[in-house]
């Protein structure tokens, strides 16, 4: 009972996130991709995806506020951000990206710090919700894993 | 090398970005795939058994034979823009080298810039995939590692067929040293084991575009 009502919340908090437009296409895929021999799949992968863009938003925003800004360092850190948004699915996040490459491109300081603001916001929300997503995640694993065990313990008693 | 059949592929795929990695490392499994995974272009030279400080070496051959690799690698796959070596610079070192210059390269890219994928697939890349890269694009892998294998089993039954030639003709000469080698098919031979026999069997075969092994077949 617990375990389908848990399904049912992600399912609907998932959809929820497509609707906002925080996930896309990509995001299904990666859903696809988590089976029994890899029941951990997506929590990992956010995870690995969190540790990244939480690095690199850091680091975007420490060379921005430099006297002299490094603008090919700022240019290869929002490339790997917009490729790991990509793979996940992460799509606002994506295009905040694309965003700040073309202030990039514009040589437009002011645009660059404005695109720079839109990506962190961007990210604290979509984390915050990746958050609770692998929470939910974690929950159904382990009402899962328990069920398994408890049904070979049935298994074993009968015998 | 042995001809015992290997049922599964295996490929090394290369890319700097962890989650990508991941990624493609949980789509080739689902594919069926062996999968190694490096996370620069100097690594994956490092594992197939290619030193590139070899190469500025002319007398030294650019893979010592103690180095040759022990794990057979059917495919590489390789992310364009990584720091340092590129996709792009391996593919080159690896088509510049005598001994890998026959795996197939595939190319991966977030960026679609129609003159970057030219000069892959000019470089002799196989294929240009757009990241991010989709299970049905694995699909598209097969027929080129399948291509490769047929290709270097045709060499291994030649090398055996030459093999056996000479063996039988020493055998021959042995029980009849005055008559010539008669052109009898080796069937009616007795080869030593059914490995052999089934390689040379289908080295005689006029056909051979057929994949070498049923097994790699049930591979989905």
């Amino acid at each position: 009972m617990a375990l389908l009502a848990l399904k049912a919340q992600l399912t609907a908090f998932v959809q929820s996130m497509f609707d906002e437009g925080l996930l896309d296409g990509q995001f299904i895929q990666i859903q696809a991709l988590q089976d029994e021999t890899n029941p951990n799949f997506i929590a990992e992968v956010i995870t690995s995806f969190c540790n990244d863009a939480e690095r690199i938003i850091t680091e975007l925003n420490k060379y921005m506020t430099q006297q002299n800004v490094d603008f090919s360092k700022l240019e290869s850190c929002v490339h790997q951000l917009k490729g790991s948004s990509s793979s996940i699915g992460a799509h606002r996040l994506k295009l905040a990206c694309a965003d700040l490459q073309q202030a990039f491109d514009e040589k437009n300081k002011g645009g660059c710090l404005k695109a720079l603001n839109i990506i962190t916001r961007e990210y604290c929300i979509l984390g915050g919700k990746f958050e609770t997503l692998i929470q939910l995640e974690k929950s159904i694993l382990a009402i899962k894993s328990n069920q398994q065990q408890q049904g070979s313990y049935h298994i074993a008693k009968s015998t | 090398m042995s001809i015992a059949a290997d049922s599964k592929f295996h490929v090394l795929a290369v890319d700097d970005s962890l989650i990508d990695r991941k990624l493609i490392e949980r789509l080739l499994k689902i594919s069926s795939f062996q999968v190694t995974t490096v996370d620069s272009g100097s690594k994956a030279l490092e594992f197939l058994g290619l030193h590139e400080d070899d190469q500025s070496n002319p007398e030294k051959p650019s893979v010592s034979p103690n180095n040759h690799q022990e794990v057979e690698v059917n495919l590489i796959i390789t992310d364009y823009c990584m720091p340092g070596m590129s996709g792009y610079d391996l593919l080159k070192k690896i088509k510049e080298s005598s001994s890998l210059r026959n795996i197939p390269v595939v190319i991966m890219s977030s960026e679609n810039v129609p003159s970057r994928i030219t000069r892959c697939l000019q470089e002799g890349a196989e294929e240009f995939f757009l990241k991010p890269v989709q299970l049905s694009d694995l699909n598209r892998l097969k027929p080129h590692m399948m291509k490769t294998k047929v290709k270097t089993q045709n060499q291994e039954s030649n090398e055996i067929q030459l093999v056996e030639k000479s063996e039988i003709q020493s055998q021959l000469q042995q029980q009849q040293p005055q008559s010539p080698l008669s052109p009898t098919p080796p069937q009616q031979q007795q080869p030593p084991n059914n490995n052999k026999r089934k390689a040379m069997e289908e080295g005689l075969s006029p056909d051979r575009t057929r994949p070498r092994y049923n097994d790699i077949t049930t591979v989905v």
